[in-house]
């Protein structure tokens, strides 16, 4: 990012983060977080293989593909 | 004509539906060009389903609810083989291999997908400014905002591109440009429709819903839309009662809250508190007892929702990495081309609120900020099961003020995201809401009234849309 988007931002974020904060007037000491609004816990279904993408369609949508794999630029020894 | 009455003529074989689309193609071609409604219109795809229905007709078959009835579909849904976009560069371009399970099921039901429309990038924002590729104007007044960030589909079905639409809605972005627009819109109880192919923004909060012109409409297409799907391990695994055969049955003995905290906050302009005070008159008339409730913890909705928002959407936007899909921008190693890809792919407000997110994530802040959120989401869960203890649904304003004019916002993100005060408790806690057009404000702009319900209680707010609905 470039300086002067570093700068704008940063005001904004504390903009945010200071009416965000607000949430520290509730008293939550004996309150439970609640991550997600439904009583849901580890929905499975049973183990048994089903079709799934296409790999040559899933390839031809990616920036850079080769022998049916995804091409990046060098992941070890990076600076 | 409303989708009810569309589809009924299609399936008497009184009118076809390649007709049907062809009309409402040339909506689309006169209006777009000004509103910018649509991110790409599906013509060819539109003409070979409704070939099809037409085909299915002729043969005896019904070719279900939706029969021929032309619908816009949010470009955060995807549709295999056709552009999905989210609004953002760095989607742009991308074809999904895969179709959402809501637009396979509005195609089995015979419906006719005519356009993927514009939103605020990624559906982070309140008026559809954030899309990459230009706002959509409102089709009330072009030169303001239809709000967001299903701006595109409001719009649609406001200009009468096709009677229903499809948007997502994470803290308002249905209902919002619901109003703002002048149409219906719902954001049904979590888990009642599959998420599977819509692209996450916060998994937690994201709901598809139906944007119809009448309530009648808007259950139609809810009906077609909900239900468990085993491909979204969120949706609610019970069987769903159809709404449109109990939409008539009133609100005798209906006892109906309207929030204080909400209606009378800061910065809800007078016109619409009025609208809402004459809503619960409405009601009254129609055989309900209403009250002023207090609902304290929604007060602190919109801090606790711009803490847990934007850290599932830091998560969910991490696979934006330009490896699998989407831009990339070249680099000398992978990190490189992951900065690069997202710095160039990106806009402004998905980067605010990715960095906003990792932040209060992150070790050390974690708690204050996102664990505390995260309660005060309990706290508000529990505000609202002690309202609903003495009142069956409650109301609300949906939107602060009616339509604001391009650009009056876009300078300030946090005047911007109060123009959702009144509909992130709902998303927060889980539950259904819905805004039904109810007047006009300054200006001749529309209004529209939002009718809150427990999880699960959309009878009990559809019967309320249709009281208020019946009596304008």
């Amino acid at each position: 990012m470039r300086d002067d988007e570093i700068e704008a931002l940063t005001e904004q974020l504390g903009v945010i983060l200071t009416h965000a904060a607000q949430v520290s007037a509730l008293d939550t000491h004996d309150v439970p977080p609640t991550a997600h609004p439904l009583p849901l816990v580890n929905v499975l279904r049973s183990d048994a293989p089903r079709p799934s993408l296409d790999r040559d369609e899933v390839l031809a949508m990616a920036p850079d593909a080769e022998s049916d794999r995804f091409r990046v630029p060098r992941i070890l020894d990076a600076p | 004509m409303t989708a009810v009455d569309l589809a009924d003529a299609v399936r008497r074989g009184g009118r076809s539906a390649s007709d049907v689309l062809e009309e409402h193609l040339a909506v689309i071609a006169a209006r777009d060009a000004e509103l910018h409604a649509c991110n790409l219109v599906t013509d060819e795809q539109a003409r070979a389903v409704a070939q099809r229905v037409d085909a299915a007709v002729a043969r005896g078959e019904d070719p279900g609810p939706l029969a021929g009835v032309p619908i816009a579909l949010k470009d955060n849904l995807c549709t295999q083989g056709v552009p999905t976009t989210c609004s953002s560069k760095i989607l742009e371009g991308w074809c999904p291999p895969y179709t959402a399970t809501v637009v396979e099921r509005v195609l089995a039901a015979g419906a006719v997908p005519v356009a993927k429309t514009n939103l605020d990038e990624f559906a982070m924002g309140s008026s559809t400014e954030n899309s990459a590729f230009g706002p959509t104007r409102n089709p009330r007044d072009p030169s303001r905002v239809p709000g967001g960030s299903s701006g595109g589909s409001a719009a649609a079905v406001a200009a009468g591109y096709a009677p229903l639409a499809l948007g997502s809605d994470t803290g308002g972005s249905i209902r919002q440009p619901a109003a703002l627009c002048g149409v219906v819109g719902v954001k049904p109880t979590y888990g009642l429709v599959s998420r599977y192919g819509l692209i996450a923004f916060a998994s937690s909060l994201d709901q598809i819903g139906p944007f119809a012109t009448t309530v009648a409409d808007a259950a139609l297409l809810l009906d077609v839309i909900a239900g468990h799907d085993p491909l979204d391990s969120t949706s609610i695994p019970d069987p769903v009662a159809p709404l449109v055969p109990v939409l008539d049955r009133g609100v005798e003995g209906f006892r109906v809250g309207i929030v204080e905290e909400l209606t009378d906050a800061d910065g809800i302009h007078a016109d619409v508190r009025e609208a809402v005070e004459r809503a619960a008159l409405t009601l009254e008339k129609a055989g309900a007892t209403v009250d002023r409730v207090s609902v304290p913890s929604t007060e602190y909705g919109l801090s606790a929702y711009y803490l847990i928002a934007p850290a599932e959407a830091s998560s969910n936007l991490a696979r934006y990495d330009g490896v699998r899909y989407g831009l990339r921008v070249d680099g000398d190693d992978v990190s490189q081309m992951n900065a690069r890809t997202r710095d160039a792919g990106f806009g402004d407000e998905v980067k605010r609120r990715i960095m906003l997110g990792t932040y209060a994530l992150s070790a050390g802040y974690y708690d204050a900020y996102y664990g505390q959120a995260q309660r005060v989401r309990t706290l508000i869960i529990r505000d609202f099961a002690r309202a609903y203890e003495q009142f069956d649904v409650l109301l609300s304003p949906t939107s602060p003020t009616v339509a604001f004019e391009l650009g009056a916002k876009t300078t300030d993100p946090l005047a911007m995201y109060l123009s959702d005060i009144c509909t992130i408790p709902t998303n927060l806690a889980g539950h259904a809401a819905m805004s039904v057009p109810f007047g006009e404000g300054e200006g001749g702009l529309p209004i529209g009234v939002q009718i809150l319900a427990p999880a699960l209680g959309e009878e009990a707010m559809f019967r309320a849309a249709r009281a208020l609905e019946s009596a304008r």
